[in-house]
């Protein structure tokens, strides 16, 4: 097929346009997935629920094929995957619809506090319909304590949830051990696994996982698409949110978008393909970027760095403020670890969950490495980190005191 | 957040940037704020015998307002006396910087460090005269 779709720039450093470096929080559609994609908008528009004619046929069809896709990323069975409009939904589809379907085994669930807050918010509604819920506090590194998981578990417990990767930190959870520990308690496990997706080696065959939510646009393919998937053996019901023609085998009824859901199909082959090569390429810049911003001093990673995607850099970078380390780093796209709200700036609740100091919750960037990155971006990166950090700390009373050697949390300061 | 042209002039060449010697009688130094609220302001004048402000530098650990209104406060200070910058409002740093009401209190911040960069250096003074 002809490339008639191209790359749009990601990395000018010249005109003003910042060198993308959020990956977590979006990826450019492959346009290889774009140009697959295309012909089931204009020729290929059939519904694929139409069973009486090529047109219904042929996107039925592709939508299979694009199902088989996704199934072998993630080695499950075509079978045992639903489509969803993206991780939201299937987060909330688990969550709600497996708590629900077995309520009468009892009423309370354990997810973690660093988990996305499409989980939190879907396990705070469960909560305000009856049930009960543990939200566990990780280890100041990021990662779940296996015996606290194990400790939080009561005999009422029906579910819980897990997330794979972390958006914000980048840490990979033991997916294996906590699913060992619900299945010996007989407990359902659902894993967020939007981040992970392409990053690591996911294999449901052997991983023992009831329940796992996937999304296409942090994988290179269209936003609006994703898929849940449900294991079949031992099989694990759950009780439907979306209700109508009963499409999806009854767990989720609406009409196909038999696009979307080839682009995710595409973008899930081509990660099955190139993730062990592209992950060594984006492993290389991310050691590049960190050893660079290493040298500059006090300087935190945020999340385990043994335990952790290479794609994601989290970093805290001690007495800059943040939002004034927001305003430093456009020439860069990335995130930052203060939401700069009208009112006040809010520090992320997962930098908070770990431990870290409001004042270096503030003071953090999340970089988010990913397929368009090149070793000039991350060089430029560099460069320009060290340049605004070095210019804020020259304006930061904090940093001359720590340069004095005065302990800063030991100072009375007066309250305003 | 959109911030005024003035705003974005001092944070991008900040004026006066740095401190004087605070153990010289004729050096007075505010340090207002908290780290766990999101800025300090540290700001230091020199008055000379006529109670003149003859220089001010100032260090600010803060969103791009805070640092933009403590740079403006070291420009109006010089040459003015003691007793005409602890006379400065914060609704005069507010008005020329064009800060939006969630930044007033950066304003607020940067009267107080006037405020008691003067406080300091009328309180060596005294020192000095009772001496």
């Amino acid at each position: 097929m002809s490339a008639s779709i191209e790359m749009p720039v990601l990395n000018n450093h010249d005109d003003g346009h910042p060198i993308y470096l959020d990956y977590s929080a979006t990826t450019p559609v492959d346009p290889r997935v774009a140009e697959k994609m295309i012909p089931y908008i204009t020729e290929h528009f059939g519904n694929p629920a139409s069973r009486s004619h090529p047109y219904g046929w042929t996107a039925e069809k592709a939508v299979e094929n694009a199902r088989e896709e996704v199934a072998k990323l993630v080695g499950a069975d075509p079978r045992e995957i639903v489509w969803t409009s993206g991780a939201t939904e299937s987060n909330n589809l688990a969550i709600k619809g497996a708590a629900n379907f077995y309520s009468a085994k009892g009423k309370h669930i354990i997810t973690v506090q660093t988990e996305h807050k499409a989980v939190i918010d879907a396990v705070r509604e469960l909560e305000r319909q009856g049930y009960e819920a543990t939200y566990l506090q990780p280890e100041p590194n990021g990662l779940i304590d296996l015996e606290k998981f194990k400790a939080a578990i009561r005999p009422d417990t029906v579910l819980a949830s897990v997330m794979f990767v972390n958006n914000e930190i980048g840490v990979i959870q033991d997916i294996t051990a906590i699913g060992n520990i619900c299945r010996a308690n007989n407990v359902i496990f659902h894993v967020d696994a939007a981040q992970a997706t392409g990053k690591v080696k996911i294999d449901l065959e052997t991983l023992p996982v009831d329940l796992m939510s996937f999304c296409a646009h942090k994988t290179y393919g269209p936003k609006g698409i994703g898929a849940l998937y449900v294991r079949r053996k031992p099989r694990i019901r759950i009780e439907a949110q979306m209700h109508g023609g009963g499409h999806e085998r009854g767990m989720r009824s609406g009409t196909l978008a038999t696009h979307q859901i080839v682009g995710m199909g595409e973008a899930f082959r081509i990660a099955r393909e190139e993730m062990d090569t592209e992950n060594e390429r984006i492993r290389f810049l991310r050691d590049k970027l960190l050893h660079g911003l290493q040298e500059i001093e006090e300087v935190y990673v945020n999340g385990d760095l043994e335990h952790r995607v290479p794609h994601n850099l989290n970093i805290s970078f001690n007495y800059v403020e943040g939002e004034s380390l927001i305003m430093a780093v456009k020439g860069i796209a990335v995130s930052s670890g203060s939401a700069c709200t009208s009112a006040s700036l809010e520090p992320s609740y997962v930098l908070r969950a770990l431990g870290r100091s409001d004042e270096l919750a503030h003071s953090s960037i999340r970089f988010s490495i990913g397929r368009f990155t090149t070793e000039e971006d991350i060089d430029y990166t560099i460069k320009l980190m060290k340049s605004k950090i070095g210019k804020l700390r020259e304006l930061s009373p904090l940093w001359e005191m720590f340069q004095d050697g005065v302990d800063i949390s030991k100072v009375e300061w007066a309250a305003h | 957040m959109a911030y005024s042209d003035k705003v974005l002039d001092h944070y991008e060449n900040p004026r006066n940037v740095g401190s004087l010697d605070k153990n010289d009688p004729q050096v007075g130094t505010g340090m207002v704020g908290a780290p766990a609220c999101g800025d300090v302001m540290k700001l230091m004048i020199k008055v000379n015998d006529d109670g003149i402000i003859e220089d001010a530098k100032f260090k600010t650990y803060g969103c791009g307002s805070a640092i933009a209104s403590s740079s403006l406060v070291t420009e109006w200070l010089k040459g003015r006396t003691i007793d005409e910058a602890y006379a400065i409002k914060n609704s005069e740093i507010a008005e020329e910087l064009a800060l939006p009401p969630v930044k007033i209190h950066c304003s607020v911040l940067a009267e107080d460090a006037i405020k008691a960069a003067v406080a300091d250096i009328k309180a060596k003074q005294a020192a000095k005269e009772s001496a």
